[in-house]
């Protein structure tokens, strides 16, 4: 069979089963929240609620696609390609599972699986700063700027904290991560390394406590002020699948993967993986709805002055520790 | 700043908090299938009532329109004719409209109101999108001639009931007493009827 059939094919497969958790994790999101604010969440649109995505999607594709006479349109209509696009292609390298004879669940194994994923996130800073700095107003080019600052200053203890399992597993493939968790995950060795990665993942995301970017308070909408209808659905899909992918890859560098804890390798990979990954969504939801917003001063303090500082000492510690202790 | 950031008790008892919250009886009341019930004499929409022989108890005398202060009634009587008589008296109401978006639902008209005709009913879902529908005329005020006399007024032995228990003690006085509807136009859905015997 064509190789390249079968990329596409996996892509198909790997885009559907993404937009639909998309899809589920934003009414999951709604329902959860409403819970936590005494609320019974969406419930009118089928069972449960469970057709509101399929609603939503109706509304946004239906909306009027407005462009202000300031913007520059090009760009403006770019923007939020380029968070879709780099939200998505991040999937190309995740690995979700592995079949007992060793075949690896995903479109492609790449040994620099982890570096493709944090140069292709890093890519999507453009799309959120692009939108801001196109719309020609001044809440976007506000919200845009802090996200820049913000997802930079962030970046760099993210990958501090996530340098520290590379130098554990001795690779940056993530099939190779996932085996090097074979005997103990990451998260007891990694602890602090861990905790960075779970803070910093928020801020990345944009979500709360850390969503200065789109503060509605202060920033109307921040960068997607402007947008509406199908492209600020757009940045929506782009956020979620932000969401995902940090907590599948929380899932992958700290929690083994798709390893089965305590031996129970009855319940397939793919199931743990959904598992674990689906822990950390329900943390992120638990988060928003628990803390207010930080200021925005506070949010860069904390960064440059409390996580990296305890990222570089962690990742120092745990050079020093790989180097003098004998591997056996 | 670093007191606030590393009150990590504080965090943790918010997510304790959130958490709890999750699983709590939510007090949301899905209002179009399910129905809060209202106090026995909640003032909601007028009506024009009848007498048990089908005559209307209106009598013209525009004392409903005196009292009301916000403007909102226009009576304009007239002579019943002696072999076509409307109402028991001398006149009727030809003419009776309430504009209920002026309407402040005090209910001074139907305590002005010399042969109880006009009352107040627990009615209240009168949205609609053009303000003209607002005026209601005689005939949307007054109950069909087949349903009976209407909607009973207060009683009102010594002003407010002091004893609030007593209100709340008396159930659905607005539909299952009165057996009429308690949507304006056509009938109760089933389900509506349904939630609301259990709201």
């Amino acid at each position: 069979m064509n190789p390249w059939a079968i990329v596409v094919a996996k892509s198909v497969l790997i885009l559907f089963v993404v937009i639909t958790t998309f899809a589920y994790a934003m009414l999951f999101e709604r329902k959860i929240m409403g819970w936590m604010q005494l609320r019974p969440g969406p419930n009118r649109v089928g069972p449960w609620g469970l057709l509101q995505p399929a609603a939503d999607a109706a509304k946004m594709i239906f909306k009027e696609d407005l462009t202000p006479q300031t913007a520059d349109p090009l760009i403006y209509r770019l923007a939020p390609f380029i968070s879709l696009i780099t939200a998505m292609g991040v999937y190309a390298v995740i690995p979700f599972s592995e079949s007992p004879s060793g075949t690896l669940w995903s479109v492609g194994d790449v040994n620099a699986g982890i570096l493709f994923v944090f140069a292709l996130t890093s890519i999507g800073v453009y799309g959120v700063s692009l939108a801001g700095w196109a719309s020609g107003s001044k809440f976007p080019l506000l919200g845009s700027v802090r996200a820049t600052a913000q997802m930079i200053s962030y970046e760099l203890s993210m990958s501090m904290s996530v340098i520290g399992v590379l130098i554990l597993a001795q690779t940056t493939s993530l099939r190779g991560i996932v085996h090097a968790q074979d005997r103990l995950w990451f998260v007891f060795p990694q602890l602090v390394g861990f905790l960075i990665y779970l803070i910093t993942a928020v801020a990345e995301t944009n979500r709360a406590p850390f969503d200065l970017v789109e503060a509605e308070t202060e920033l109307v909408g921040g960068f997607h002020t402007e947008y509406s209808g199908l492209r600020f659905g757009l940045f929506f899909i782009a956020e979620y699948l932000n969401m995902i992918t940090v907590s599948c890859l929380a899932t992958l560098l700290f929690l083994g993967g798709w390893e089965a804890p305590f031996g129970w390798s009855a319940i397939p990979g793919l199931v743990w993986f959904v598992i674990k990954a689906a822990i950390f969504l329900f943390f992120y939801i638990w988060l928003r709805s628990t803390l207010p917003r930080i200021r925005y001063d506070r949010l860069m303090a904390f960064g440059w002055k409390v996580l990296l500082p305890i990222a570089t000492l962690n990742l120092i510690v745990t050079a020093l520790v790989v180097a003098l202790i004998p591997q056996q | 700043m670093r007191k606030n950031l590393f009150n990590v008790a504080a965090i943790i008892q918010g997510f304790k908090t959130t958490l709890s919250y999750a699983f709590r009886k939510k007090p949301t009341i899905e209002y179009p299938s399910v129905r809060k019930q209202h106090a026995p004499r909640f003032h909601g929409l007028h009506e024009l009532r009848r007498y048990a022989d089908g005559k209307e108890r209106c009598i013209g005398c525009e004392l409903c329109a005196i009292a009301c202060p916000a403007n909102a009634i226009t009576v304009v009587g007239a002579e019943n004719a002696p072999n076509d008589r409307r109402s028991p008296g001398e006149r009727y109401a030809a003419r009776y409209e309430i504009d209920e978006l002026r309407c402040i639902f005090c209910g001074l008209c139907e305590e002005a109101c010399p042969t109880d005709a006009i009352v107040l009913t627990p009615r209240f879902e009168m949205a609609d999108y053009r303000r003209s529908a607002f005026i209601y005329s005689k005939e949307s005020l007054l109950v069909p001639a087949t349903a009976g006399v209407g909607t009973p007024p207060d009683e009102r032995p010594g002003g407010i009931p002091a004893d609030l228990g007593s209100v709340t003690a008396r159930k659905n006085t607005v539909d299952v007493e009165t057996g009429y509807d308690a949507t304006w136009r056509g009938t109760l859905l089933k389900k509506d009827r349904k939630g609301m015997a259990a709201g």
